[in-house]
């Protein structure tokens, strides 16, 4: 209270005419807002702690509540905004740093919606994918750059290891702690069914999704929780996680509160105990030192399995990307800075790194220039939102794209964006029994399956559109891209002409 | 078996330890990385000196090198037993979660950084001699033993040991003056408790490299601990 008092952000209005004093808003609140009074015998509501995550709103029988934004401002002022002063109020208070999650809200540009898609016309049939086969597989993983022949004249067919996807999308890194058991079910089952694949992040691999294996990317990072034989050899590829869009240069901070009963166990640190895995892996300070823990993991696992170094989006990325494809990695994943996140400081989510459209083209672009994109596969993350986002990403040159916040929301997430309060009432980000169970695993990855079929109807829709039948011929093909609205040098960075051209 | 590991590379001196059916015996080892990496079921000696990342993952085998090794001895070491007749490089025993280390003499920076520990599986590393800085850095478990032994006048360990450390212990024979250590550890004499503790060890280091316990254990232990599993917990503000 006092100078620091930051009046509620949301304000819970219920139509009292609608209310039966049911309650199941109170039941469905883990924030506490909602509270029967049996004195006035009708219910009230404590504004102040509300996250706007449409929780009740979404449950209330009579349709009596609405969350709505709190016209409670300070003086207008174009340069202090109020969630400025708000955030020095609170760091004046607490002399700490701040703590956001999920993606960056900050309205920076979003490439992806200044792009647009080729479709043709007359002298070049458009296909009809209803009619006409269509192929979305693709295969990530170092492509053989030349034709060699064995001595007997005949082909050598051998590949380096591969992953086949049956649509360019896979799940991104999200670790069981930061999620619940039951989103990470959710997405495995999904990824099963789909014939694509899902990531553990940084937490190890629970022992009831061991079967899930082929379709598991397993991760690796600084801190190796989790992290062993087993897990090594279960994933269906291994991805060291060198940075990520969120937080570049900022490792992972499980606190203890969340190493809990099974948390504990697959990362295999005691309860309580915070689960660090600082920014640099502390063997790692260089390509070449990048370069021995790819080829450990490759002995350990008998070569059998693709490497993914994944790195964030940052402004010598291109030069980064060039490292790691002579690192021996076979596939790069580039997470941009519009990535979610489970906990992220403020500044650091908001104001490091670079969009991922920005970074792709000009890896892309660099790998070809310096011969050596067949060395990797790319894959594009950080806030891939639609069909047309992954259509977009692939003709700039992404061989398949990384979706993680898109999931969540499939799976009930409303962005309210506190997943670092462990409070999460859909469900995902939350190790708390009584809200994980509200995540049903049957539905999860039911409507996990149903979005990714969507969007592969409609990625097939827009290549028939372009007359491309295969993701192959759609890949870096940026003369099906037109840019609306930008720069000279944001179009020469892309690689694109300007709509018109 | 015996390996000669003459002109062979590492892949292909990996794949013959592989397909070994049962202990390996190498000789001539000259620099070839990743010896032993997740391996499960054999004992590897080793003459020469084997390259970077020796016993990666390394998930219940048993390597011996007559000699000195390069840096990253047991990254990420799940099970088994490492010993080492000499001296190893930088970042020996990253995150490593169990099995034991056993070095006769130095080690170089960052040794033991990352150790884990999960009920019963408890990383252990006894470094004869001493080790250089950033020693158990982020510990989040196990034990840490430097005997500093012909350390001459050289405290026991380099710079910086223990920065963020939340679990586990480091002892060191001896006491921590002119050591720095971060606010968030606290020092004490070892107990007799705390002796009991490392005494098993102590005595298979002895064993293997042909010490004599007493004379070891005569000398006084400190233990370095953390102060809280949550170092960085009042750092942050919900935004
Ligand atoms: S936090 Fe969510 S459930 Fe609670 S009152 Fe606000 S919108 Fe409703
Ligand atoms: S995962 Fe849960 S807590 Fe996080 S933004 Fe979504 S609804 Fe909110």
């Amino acid at each position: 209270m006092g100078i620091s008092y930051i009046y509620p952000e949301f304000e819970v209005v219920r139509n009292t005419a609608r209310c039966i004093g049911c309650r199941v808003c109170e039941k469905q609140c883990a924030n506490g807002v909602h509270l029967f009074d049996p004195e006035l015998g009708c219910m009230t509501a404590d504004d102040a702690k509300c996250v706007d995550c449409q929780r009740c709103v979404a449950l209330c029988p009579t349709r009596a509540l609405k969350i709505i934004k709190n016209d409670c401002t300070f003086r207008e002022n174009a340069n202090w905004q109020a969630d400025t002063i708000k955030e020095i109020y609170k760091q004046a208070e607490s002399g700490g740093v701040l703590l956001s999650s999920m993606g960056n809200p900050k309205p920076l540009p979003v490439y992806w919606d200044k792009i647009l898609i080729n479709a043709s016309q007359v002298t070049n049939p458009p296909i009809d994918p209803l009619r006409e086969p269509m192929e979305t597989r693709v295969f990530l993983g170092k492509k053989p750059s030349t034709i060699e022949r064995k001595a007997d004249g005949s082909l050598k067919t051998e590949l380096a290891p591969q992953l086949e996807l049956s649509m360019p999308v896979m799940f991104s890194a999200m670790s069981y702690g930061s999620i619940s058991y039951n989103a990470h079910e959710s997405l495995a089952r999904a990824a099963k069914e789909l014939g694509i694949y899902y990531n553990t992040g940084e937490g190890g691999l629970h022992e009831d999704f061991y079967c899930y294996g082929e379709n598991t990317v397993v991760q690796i990072a600084s801190g190796r929780f989790g992290v062993h034989e087993e897990y090594l050899s279960t994933g269906a590829a291994i991805e060291i996680k060198m940075g990520q869009g969120a937080k570049p240069g900022i490792g992972g901070h499980l606190p203890g509160t969340k190493i809990v009963g099974d948390v504990s166990r697959t990362r295999m640190i005691p309860e309580g105990s915070d689960a660090i895995s600082p920014a640099p892996h502390h063997d790692i300070y260089s390509i070449e030192d990048l370069r021995q823990l790819v080829f450990s993991l490759k002995e350990a696992t008998n070569y059998k399995k693709p490497i993914i170094v994944k790195v964030a989006a940052v402004h010598n990325i291109a030069a980064i990307a060039s490292g790691i494809a002579r690192s021996g990695a076979d596939i790069i994943a580039i997470d941009g800075f519009r990535g979610g996140t489970g906990a992220a400081p403020t500044r650091i989510r908001d104001s490091v790194g670079i969009p991922i459209e920005l970074a792709l083209a000009a890896v892309d672009q660099r790998l070809r220039d310096e011969g050596i994109r067949n060395n990797v596969s790319l894959i594009a993350g950080g806030s891939i939102r639609s069909a047309s986002d992954i259509v977009k990403a692939i003709a700039l040159g992404a061989d398949a794209c990384y979706i993680a916040t898109s999931a969540l929301i499939a799976l009930g997430c409303h962005l309210c964006r506190t997943c670092q309060t462990g409070k999460c009432n859909w469900g995902i980000a939350t190790q708390r029994p009584e809200l994980v169970k509200r995540l049903n695993p049957d539905i999860g990855s039911e409507r996990l399956v149903n979005l990714l079929t969507a969007w592969r109807h409609e990625i097939m829709e827009l290549m028939g559109g372009m007359g491309i039948n295969s993701i192959e011929a759609l890949r870096g093909n940026r003369l099906m891209l037109r840019g609306i609205n930008l720069t000279e040098k944001e179009l020469e960075i892309l690689g694109i002409s300007h709509a018109g051209e | 078996m015996l390996i000669n590991a003459k002109e062979l590379d590492y892949s292909a001196l990996n794949q013959k330890i592989r397909e070994a059916d049962g202990d390996c015996n190498i000789s001539e080892c000259l620099g070839q990385r990743f010896i032993g990496a997740g391996m499960s079921d054999k004992h590897i000696e080793i003459s020469g000196i084997p390259g970077n990342a020796m016993g990666a993952y390394l998930n219940g085998a048993e390597i011996t090198v007559n000699g000195n090794a390069q840096d990253a001895v047991g990254d990420t070491m799940n099970n088994g037993k490492i010993v080492i007749h000499g001296s190893v490089g930088d970042a020996v025993g990253y995150a490593m979660r169990g099995g034991k280390i056993y070095v006769k003499n130095n080690a170089g920076y960052r040794a033991g950084i990352h150790m884990k520990e999960y009920k019963e599986k408890k990383p252990v590393m006894v470094i004869g001699g001493r080790t250089g800085s950033f020693l158990g850095e982020y510990q989040a478990g196990g034990l840490i033993i430097i005997l500093g032994m012909n350390k001459g006048q050289t405290p026991t360990v380099g710079n910086f040991p223990c920065t963020g450390m939340h679990g586990g212990k480091v002892f060191l024979r001896g006491d921590v003056n002119g050591i720095t250590l971060p606010k968030q550890v606290s020092v004490r004499a070892a107990t007799n408790e705390d002796i009991m503790e490392i005494k098993p060890y102590i005595n298979e280091f002895c064993r293997l490299f042909g010490f004599e316990q007493e004379k070891i254990m005569s000398e006084k232990f400190t233990v370095i601990f953390p102060d809280s599993k949550n170092p960085y917990k009042q750092m942050y503000v919900q935004n």
